[in-house]
């Protein structure tokens, strides 16, 4: 990358503090398609000069997995020891590369002792819009390509969140097309509740097939997405249909981030 | 004098019934564990107004939308008609409402037309069902009896409309012949193109009237005995069940505060735990749930707007969340009935988990709330499925494989897969 991207710990070290921390979750970090996601977050963060940091190798799996998993146990013993970290760096505000980590860092870190405004970086991305800190220009152009947007279910079910993924899209001047099932009706991408982490059961499709059967009904040049494991999911189903050429899969990040040449 | 009596009889026989059965109901509900759901009375009422009174959750799907809304407000309103005849049962009189005048006549013509309307819903709704065969009332747990319990309900609302249809021109042509205490009363906007039909002969007429009128109110109060054992005991349990449905996000799961204890007594050993009910993580069979989720069992009225929605259930697996609440119910009716047979300490060797629900069933959720949006009366089938994966994890360590070594990086690795979480930061020396 052309800057470095700053940890808690040296913030810490020299005596400042970020405006937002970025957790960056477990797929962000690991996942190689997903680390591109990250790593346009933190240039889309740098490019608006605001000030954040990252735990780096202080992070930890929010337990996520853990709890949809039905393992309480193991949830808490990271979300406690997240917490721990979180409230001794004086964390106030967080973004999250990953509607899961942005789920329960918000609603179930709370009632464990650790309270802070999150948001998912989609809504940063509106917000930046909205600001005017943040265009569609000097990059690539969306104007007038076919774009669906596939809510994932922790972001738009889950906490009611349907409008700022969008509103990203539409400065693009782009053409948004919605899928039949969309916003709460939306159809999940198969890897929910920890299924991400094992074979399906036994059926007659996969649930991923099933939904980019769906997308590609709209026929779009872009399929864009909010989660690393929608994202996972559909680039799968886009390359069982052999479709890897026509239709790009991207996060909303990576869509603003090329927007603005990024 | 005779009729009196018997209606009192009949009236009383029925609420009696009625009562015993209901009380049954709302201790098996208690027999679920505690949960607070007593906080904000304002919101709860709102959710009440506009999902259950206002239907909003109805309208996604416009056609069933448009007819259960006449089946809605023609019960509601019809019933302004049952407490006239409730009044004339009991005192021998005749429309005793009669003397309203120009408002009695605009109620009568109000109810036929809704009449009329409920008697064609449930018609579509039987052709729906029967001749149609939509998918979303087929699925396996479609077996014999949820499908004559559907039937049953729309045959007995066709046969008390007809019945109070055909009363109604009795009555009208009575009046017309100047019977004996027929007032002239009411307008019939419907009912008079029913009345060729009828025989001219005014004994006849007479035996058709109080034959229907008596068809009538002993129907309903048959329906009403039905009702408890049926699904369409929705039409009561609607109200409660969306006053007290969860608030918060559909994406925040409940933090068990019997594992944060043990949590906290783990990371600090100084620390002393509050007092928390002991018990097992999870649950495994109906009593171990809330009784909340026992409520949403009782409620559920088997639509299948959750199961036709379910990513798991639309690609084949064995999932559906319907199911997932009848077997809920089925369980809590069983554990009931065999409080009152053998005493509340029986055991029958039975539990939700396994003899009604399957391990495969709850391993193909993906939490992905779509059920709980679907329900229009917010109940939730994804709390039942956590509780008893719960179970399965925390009590049998009972996960499938890949699910154990998921869980086994993130105590060793701090991820969920198997990498060094000193290489966790390595993305940022990407491009």
């Amino acid at each position: 990358m052309e800057f470095k991207v700053p940890t808690m710990a040296e913030m810490m070290a020299a005596g400042e503090e970020p405006e937002i921390l970025f957790w960056v979750g477990c797929a962000g970090s690991y996942d190689e398609r997903a680390q591109k996601i990250t790593r346009d977050i933190c240039k889309i963060l740098h490019h608006v000069g605001i000030k954040y940091a990252v735990l780096g190798t202080e992070e930890s799996c929010t337990g996520d997995p853990a709890k949809r998993a039905g393992n309480e146990f193991l949830f808490q013993m990271q979300a406690m020891t997240n917490i721990e970290v979180l409230n001794a760096y004086n964390i106030k505000k967080i973004v999250t590369g990953c509607p899961h980590c942005f789920n329960t860092i918000k609603n179930e870190y709370p009632g464990l002792g650790g309270t802070y405004e999150v948001i998912h970086h989609t809504q940063l991305i509106q917000d930046l819009i909205n600001e005017g800190k943040l265009k569609a220009e000097g990059g690539e152009s969306f104007k007038g390509k076919k774009i669906t947007y596939h809510d994932p279910c922790y972001l738009g079910r889950g906490n009611g969140i349907y409008e700022a993924p969008r509103k990203a899209l539409e400065v693009l001047d782009a053409q948004l097309v919605e899928m039949k099932r969309c916003k709460s009706n939306g159809l999940c991408c198969g890897a929910g509740g920890a299924q991400m982490f094992k074979e399906p059961e036994k059926g007659n499709k996969d649930i991923n097939v099933e939904r980019i059967d769906e997308a590609l009904e709209t026929n779009p040049q872009v399929i864009a997405a909010g989660c690393p494991f929608c994202m996972t999911m559909l680039s799968d189903g886009i390359k069982l249909k052999d479709k890897e050429q026509e239709v790009k899969v991207l996060d909303i990040a990576e869509i603003t981030a090329r927007a603005n040449g990024l | 004098m005779v009729a009196q009596i018997l209606f009192l009889v009949f009236t009383l026989a029925a609420i009696v019934l009625f009562t015993v059965n209901f009380r049954k109901i709302i201790r098996n509900i208690r027999l679920g564990k505690a949960v607070d759901r007593n906080d904000q009375p304002q919101k709860r009422l709102m959710t009440m107004i506009k999902v259950a009174f206002g239907q909003s959750k109805m309208v996604v799907r416009p056609i069933p939308a448009f007819l259960h809304f006449f089946v809605y407000v023609g019960f509601v309103i019809i019933n302004i008609e049952v407490l006239e005849i409730m009044i004339d049962g009991l005192f021998g009189t005749h429309r005793i409402f009669h003397g309203l005048g120009g408002l009695y006549d605009f109620l009568i013509g109000s109810f036929e037309i809704l009449a009329l309307t409920v008697w064609l819903s449930c018609v579509i709704f039987l052709i729906r069902r029967n001749i149609l065969k939509l998918k979303r009332f087929r699925g396996t747990e479609m077996t014999a009896w949820p499908k004559s319990d559907a039937n049953y309900i729309l045959i007995t609302e066709v046969l008390l409309m007809t019945a109070f249809l055909l009363m109604n021109a009795a009555d009208a042509k009575l009046q017309t012949l100047g019977v004996g205490h027929y007032v002239t009363a009411g307008s019939f906007p419907i009912s008079q193109y029913l009345q060729a039909l009828l025989p001219s002969s005014e004994n006849a007429l007479i035996m058709l009237e109080r034959g229907c009128w008596w068809f009538h109110i002993l129907g309903i109060l048959a329906f009403l005995n039905y009702l408890p054992y049926s699904k369409h005991f929705h039409i009561l349990f609607a109200f409660p069940n969306t006053y007290f449905s969860n608030l918060e996000p559909k994406g925040e799961f409940t933090n068990m505060p019997s594992v944060t204890n043990e949590v906290k007594a783990m990371l600090d050993p100084s620390f002393v735990p509050a007092e928390t009910e002991p018990g097992k993580f999870g649950a495994k069979d109906v009593t171990d749930l809330t009784w909340v989720n026992l409520m949403n069992a009782y409620t559920c009225t088997e639509c299948g707007r959750c199961t036709s929605v379910c990513p798991a259930n639309i690609t084949g697996k064995l999932l559906s969340p319907r199911k997932i609440m009848m077997d809920t119910r089925d369980r809590i009716t069983e554990v009931g009935k065999n409080i009152d047979k053998h005493g509340a300490e029986h055991q029958d060797g039975k539990s939700l988990l396994d003899d009604y629900i399957t391990r495969e069933e709850i391993w193909a959720c993906t939490s992905c709330n779509a059920c709980v949006q679907a329900c229009p009366v917010n109940i939730d089938p994804l709390q039942i499925i956590m509780e008893l994966r719960r179970f399965a994890v925390m009590e049998e360590s009972q996960a499938p494989a890949s699910i154990n070594a998921m869980m086994g990086n993130i105590e060793n690795n701090q991820a969920p897969w198997k990498y060094s979480p000193a290489d966790r930061f390595n993305w940022a020396e990407g491009n």
